[in-house]
């Protein structure tokens, strides 16, 4: 694959938050490693997906991507051009050729525009079309492309349904003509069949316009169906990056398992004869993860060495990259899956800003 | 005898100068002693409504009526006073909510909410309460529970409140339990661990369980019959396995080729049903699924479908089923041949490949006017 | 989707049409909170209690039968007060005299205006300098950044100053510093509202800073003052608008309580509610409704401003959004 079919390419991202206390003046205490050594790059026209529980950093990757949140480190070429340490004005000009969906469409659409001035402010931004006229073809076209009616115009987003706002929401990031679009779970606030009629639109808008996707969301279901690859994350890092058939057949990270065998499918022959691999405990705190491999507190095939102590790279294993140091003896069964005690978690707040991660009340309660 | 006997719920709820919605709509299931019964469908079917209704919990307010019959071991539920129903609501059945936080109160320890219901129900108290507790919640898997008990909701991490709800639910060995959406708000790997965890509960104890779910996947996986909802209305109900298998619905069906599977190849076109519920317009009476149906026919319009009952103690609302592959070839002749309407009497927007039709003129559940 | 033949487009097209409410451009938020206002019966009571108050502070002045700081009962021997003599309703007088033998109903009419323009002033006094601080505040807490952060610390601390010394301290300090006259009192009661404008703007502009849409208006590149003036400001100054409704009601009140206090108009000449409530004090035994009627007058006004600002936060709230 030659340098130009890499649209993308995402090199050692960091995004660390600090976490502030203080009674009159901020203080910074500690920081949430939100996104924390990240590789990965997209070809055009492809899609990545990336899944990963709450609070695995997948949203504030794709953020730190779009340089909607600043990163700590690393950097980001897009197209060629790197892309954190450039001018905010070429910054925003660049903007237009990467646009992001997000996961609400009522909370990502000002309620006080309506569906016209929603789609002309980015067209606007970039001087976009000659005049008005011009611009209502433009946006006339996209609203045709996302199957909403013309007279969808002149109305305010809640007066349209879940599964219509998200075209809104679809129709404001390729009016602009993106080559990339970041879908952060697109389908995720919506009901089941309506799920389909969007994945189905993404899927379509691909094929017709050559889009490259990078779709994040939670349900492995979704991302497997629209994805080229697929990564997977846990506590900001990447543990595997595979195709997404093969991510599926052969699985190679314990992390990766564990999720495939937890998705619930919709049919009983599969659901009875499934062996779930039940992961013991919760998430651990992106403020304090664990050592070595981060994963290694709740892994069944956890060894006794390096494990706790050295943090796994990621290797290339056949089209897979893997971050596990026994991926391979696993694999070939030579290891076998022990019990796993469950540690108790505390909870972060919900979310990844900086300012609402809480300090843990008693320092050092983290077990 | 069924344990629980819903027959013909229905919950209506009239606003002055607003119109009538009819949230349910006539509802019946029954749930026998150590079955799990799944009521799914999408959002704004009922299924929670239903769920509320039976246990006394929609908050009262003027105009909010309830009919129909909830027979649980042979008192009818709706009849029964506020007292007697508190009496059996955590001791006879308990109820699981999606929102483990919100469920508990955020003031008082995990521990206390625990025995108070010990307290309230089998009347224990103190150490023997305690214990007890400390027992329950090392059953649903919270680790090191003595100290638990002494933490507060917001300490324990969403799986674990969760447990602790669980907990709190089961504490009177109820014979009925109902689980509404209990693991929506939870991470897959946590739902597994949640939905393990129930099977666990219901296999030893014999404890009947409702699990109320949008999740295709999570019925598949646990549920004996399975009652699909669609606007107020129970549309199909089957066991396990012949649901998936053939659905009849064309709703269920449509369901069915909306999920993207796991197990299935990339880039495969799922089949969504068009339009929204929310988007239809006001339906003349008969199929409330009919204005996205691929399958409609004439029949549809004016009467609601009557309930079809087959041999395999299955039965479905619709008069034009998805056909079962060997039946008889009439059927299938009219399986590919759907009758085409009058477009004046039936606004056909609403198939495939149309754009969403007109959003705000009709919420899903059936309304009417009020006079 | 462009499979869509223009034969089934034109079909969809016709029921829109059908299905369209008679508001064919769509309802924006304002108009539909303004639609649920209007069938709130609370907001109903309150703009009629609103504008016959308004009307009377208005036009009345021009109609009343005398003149408020005539002693027309002294003049003709009606009031001798120092003897505990004072007239109650009669025809000609329909609420009586004051202790100084001027027309009560006359006072009161000619109090309205006075009454609306403490409250309206200084309610303004307090949304102007509240609204800028907090806007500066909030905007620099969204630009981020050291110096935003600074800012926006600096003066939410003197905001909190502000807000930690008991309002009518507050308004008697300003008062006493100033020197007992109309002005001041309307000059303490803004600034004693200053901080509450403040709060409210900065935290309504963070939370919108942090929404969906501001991100999404980042990504496609426009600029942030735009996004500032274009979705921030707007959808931050609605439950500004609502609060300063309901300031009004208690800046009325915080007047009357100033001016009863003998830090108003020390000229009793020009009627104010707040200052005939004070005179009427010391008649309370003979005449109690010297006193009652100025206080009716400021209750029902603050109710009509409450049942007002209720009723508005009510139809804004977007969680009450069907």
């Amino acid at each position: 694959m030659s340098d130009n079919d890499i649209l993308v390419e995402v090199r050692d991202l960091k995004v660390h938050f600090p976490i502030r206390r203080g009674v009159l003046f901020d203080r910074t205490v500690g920081h949430v490693k939100a996104v924390d050594g990240v590789d990965l790059s997209i070809p055009r026209g492809k899609t990545y997906g990336l899944v990963g529980e709450s609070g695995c950093g997948k949203s504030t990757l794709g953020r730190a991507l779009l340089q909607l949140t600043p990163p700590t480190s690393g950097e980001v070429k897009f197209d060629g051009v790197e892309l954190t340490t450039l001018p905010a004005g070429k910054l925003r000009a660049t903007r237009r050729r990467m646009q992001m969906i997000f996961q609400d469409p009522m909370s990502s659409l000002d309620p006080r525009q309506n569906v016209e001035s929603i789609l002309t402010e980015g067209l606007q931004a970039h001087g976009i079309g000659a005049n008005r006229d011009d611009r209502r073809r433009i946006i006339g076209e996209t609203l045709d492309a996302v199957g909403l009616p013309k007279w969808a115009l002149s109305r305010y987003p809640h007066e349209f349904s879940g599964g219509q706002r998200q075209r809104i929401g679809i129709a404001r990031a390729l009016v602009l003509g993106p080559e990339l679009i970041v879908a952060d779970e697109p389908v995720s606030a919506l009901d089941v069949s309506i799920q389909a009629q969007v994945v189905n639109l993404l899927d379509e808008l691909q094929d017709s316009l050559g889009l490259t996707y990078l779709v994040i969301a939670h349900d492995l279901a979704v991302v497997r169906h629209i994805s080229d690859v697929v990564g997977v994350m846990y506590l900001g890092a990447l543990v595997e990056e595979a195709p997404s058939d093969r991510l599926y057949t052969e699985p190679l990270h314990p992390y990766t398992r564990a999720l495939m065998s937890a998705v619930p499918v919709p049919d009983p022959d599969v659901e009875d004869r499934r062996e779930r691999i039940l992961l013991a405990g919760d998430l651990p705190s992106p403020a304090n993860p664990p050592s070595g491999c981060r994963f290694h507190t709740r892994c069944p095939w956890a060894q006794p060495t390096r494990c706790a102590d050295e943090r796994p790279e990621l290797r290339q294993i056949g089209a897979s990259r893997v971050a596990c140091h026994w991926a391979e003896q696993i694999a070939a069964g030579e290891l076998r899956p022990h019990e796993v005690t469950a540690k108790v978690t505390r909870p972060e707040d919900e979310g990844e800003e900086p300012g609402v991660v809480s300090a843990p009340s008693e320092p050092g309660s983290y077990v | 005898m069924a344990l629980l006997e819903v027959d013909d719920l229905s919950v209506t709820f009239a606003r002055r100068g607003q119109r009538t919605v009819h949230a349910v709509d006539g509802v019946s299931f029954s749930v026998d002693t150590g079955e799990v019964v799944g009521l799914v469908g999408e959002s704004g079917c009922g299924k929670s409504v239903t769920s509320l209704a039976i246990m006394g919990l929609l908050p009262k307010q003027p105009g909010l009526r309830v009919g129909g019959k909830a027979v649980f071991d042979g008192n009818d539920l709706l009849q029964l006073d506020d007292r007697s129903r508190r009496d059996i609501r955590g001791r006879d059945v308990a109820m699981i909510f999606q929102d483990p936080l919100s469920s508990l109160n955020p003031v008082i320890p995990i521990g206390l909410q625990v025995t108070e219901v010990l307290a309230r129900h089998r009347g224990m108290k103190g150490e023997a309460a305690a214990k007890e507790a400390a027992d329950l919640l090392d059953r649903v898997g919270i680790p090191d529970p003595r100290r638990r008990l002494k933490e507060y909701p917001h300490q324990l991490s969403g799986g674990m409140r969760q447990r602790a709800l669980i907990a709190m639910a089961v504490a009177c060995q109820p014979r009925l339990l109902i689980a509404d959406e209990p693991t929506t708000a939870l991470d897959v790997t946590i739902q597994a661990q949640i939905l393990e965890l129930l099977k666990d509960l219901v296999r030893d104890s014999g404890t009947a369980l409702v699990m109320i779910t949008h999740d295709l996947g999570v019925v598949a996986g646990m549920c004996d019959t399975i009652n699909v909802l669609y606007a107020g209305r129970v549309v199909e109900t089957a066991t396990r396995r012949p649901l998936f298998r053939q659905p009849r619905h064309p709703y269920t069906e449509g369901l069915l080729g909306s999920v993207p599977r796991l197990d299935a190849g990339r880039g495969e076109r799922l089949n969504p049903i068009p339009g929204s519920v929310r988007d239809l317009l006001p339906w003349p009476d008969g199929c409330a699924f009919a204005p996205r149906c691929a399958r409609r026919v004439d029949a549809c319009v004016g009467e609601p479908p009557e309930l079809v009952l087959t041999h395999d103690a299955r039965s479905y609302r619709c008069v034009n089923p998805v056909p079962v592959p060997g039946l008889t070839p009439e059927a299938d002749a009219r399986a590919t041949a759907p009758t085409t309407t009058e477009p004046g009497a039936v606004p056909a927007q609403a198939e495939p490949a149309d754009p969403p039709a007109v959003p705000g003129s009709g919420p899903a559940p059936r309304e009417e006017e009020t006079p | 989707m462009t499979i869509t033949g223009g034969k089934k487009r034109e079909k969809i097209d016709r029921l829109a049409e059908l299905s369209a409410r008679e508001d064919e451009q769509g309802v924006s938020l304002w108009k539909e909170a303004f639609r649920r206002l209007r069938r709130n019966p609370a907001a109903i009571v309150g703009v009629v209690i609103l504008a016959i108050f308004v009307l009377v502070a208005v036009i009345g002045p021009f109609l009343v039968p005398y003149s408020p700081t005539d002693s027309i009962g002294i003049r003709e021997g009606l009031v001798k007060s120092g003897q505990g003599i004072i007239p109650g309703a009669s025809a000609d007088h329909w609420l009586g005299f004051d202790h100084q033998g001027r027309d009560e109903f006359s006072r009161l009419v000619v109090g309205a205006r006075q009454t609306l323009l403490v409250g309206v002033v200084s309610t303004l006094i307090g949304l102007a300098v509240g609204a800028l601080i907090g806007g500066v505040a909030g905007a620099a807490a969204g630009l981020g950044g050291r110096w935003g952060r600074w800012i926006d610390t600096t003066l939410m601390r003197f905001i909190d100053m502000l807000l930690a010394m008991p309002s009518l301290l507050l308004a008697v300090s300003i008062a006493a510093l100033l020197g007992a006259s109309l002005t001041t009192v309307m000059i303490a009661v803004g600034v004693v509202s200053v901080p509450i404008f403040a709060r409210l703007l900065r935290g309504s502009m963070i939370a919108q800073a942090n929404s969906d849409y501001v991100l999404a208006a980042t990504s496609l590149g426009v600029k942030k003052s735009k996004i500032a003036l274009t979705h921030v400001v707007p959808n931050s100054i609605a439950p500004v608008i609502v609060q300063a409704t309901l300031t009004l009601a208690t800046a009325i009140i915080e007047a009357a309580a100033l001016s009863f206090l003998g830090l108003g108009n020390p000229d009793s000449a020009i009627p104010e509610w707040g200052v005939m409530l004070a005179d009427a004090q010391p008649y309370l035994g003979i005449r109690p409704g010297l006193a009652i009627y100025p206080a009716l007058g400021i209750i029902i006004t603050a109710l009509g401003f409450t049942l007002l600002g209720e009723a508005m936060r009510e139809a804004l709230d977007p969680k009450l959004r069907k």
